[in-house]
């Protein structure tokens, strides 16, 4: 497998999604390749990233409306 | 990820007019909400709107609750029929185009021609990733690729950005996320694929340049 094909299978190769076949050749070839071993590492802590993104703050007067329509329905 | 919570005690919660419950669901998922919402409408406010009657939504039918989905689960599937009826994005030919784009996640030039001599499709020599830093939770480094990460997210085409934030920070397994947009298998993949590799890419140049 070429390091160009792998870098398409990551986001399978990483949920676990990938034909055993596939998978097999993708592990044989990350044996051999500190490129592409370092290209899965990479998508996975990209992941881990976007998974911290969360404290945004709501836009008051918008929370406002929200917490104005919870009162007025009680 | 949001810890498991008990759901049954959070509708007895809203049933009875908590609103500090109301409080703590509206923070926990109308970011993510509007993020997904403005995927389909085409504006902030008309995004704010849709999360504004899916609330309202909940509220009204919390009595009718029967926890068979979670509220999580609810939330998402009601907002997304209200985004569509709002939205005037033409959305029935996604899958078809999803697959007719074919190019490549990575740029290209950073592997050998497909008729080198030695090693096609291989990482060139000094184009080969290399490690993303560790970085602490709460580290300052840390910081700012999440922030690098959230300024790339909102800016990744509407379909990916959808399934990213559908996936990667709400949780979503993949077959809800089909379930929920309408979408195959093979195509939810493809765009959590294009995102998060856009969203790798950006990490990189921005590691490249503070490191």
């Amino acid at each position: 497998m070429r390091c160009i094909a792998l870098v398409e299978l990551v986001t399978a190769y990483l949920g676990g999604e990938l034909d055993g076949q596939t998978r097999a050749r993708v592990d044989q070839h990350l044996r051999t390749c500190a490129g592409c071993v370092q290209y899965v590492e990479q998508m996975r802590v990209t992941a881990c990233t976007v998974g911290k993104i969360r404290d945004e703050q709501l836009d008051s007067a918008f929370r406002d409306r929200l917490f104005g329509a919870f009162r007025d329905w009680n | 990820m949001p810890g498991a919570v008990d759901e049954s005690a959070l509708v007895a919660a809203l049933h009875t007019g908590d609103e500090a419950v109301f409080a703590e669901l509206v923070d926990q998922y109308s970011p993510s909400m509007l993020r997904v919402a403005r995927g389909y409408v085409p504006s902030h406010e008309i995004a704010e709107e849709v999360v504004q009657e899916t609330w309202i939504a909940l509220l009204k039918g919390i009595s009718k609750f029967e926890g068979r989905s979670t509220i999580r689960t609810w939330l998402f599937t009601v907002m997304i029929n209200i985004a569509k009826a709002r939205g005037i994005r033409e959305r029935r030919d996604a899958d078809a185009e999803i697959a007719a784009y074919t190019g490549g996640t990575v740029d290209p030039a950073r592997f050998r021609p497909p008729d080198a001599p030695k090693w096609p499709g291989h990482w060139k020599e000094h184009a080969e990733p290399s490690p993303f830093p560790d970085t602490p939770e709460g580290s300052v480094l840390g910081n700012e690729l999440v922030a690098v990460a959230r300024r790339e997210l909102d800016k990744l085409p509407a379909r990916q950005r959808i399934v990213v934030t559908l996936r990667d920070i709400l949780g979503f397994d993949s077959g809800e996320v089909c379930e929920l947009l309408q979408i195959s298998v093979a195509n939810q993949r493809v765009l959590l694929h294009r995102g998060r590799a856009a969203v790798r890419q950006v990490l990189e140049d921005y590691l490249a340049e503070v490191l």
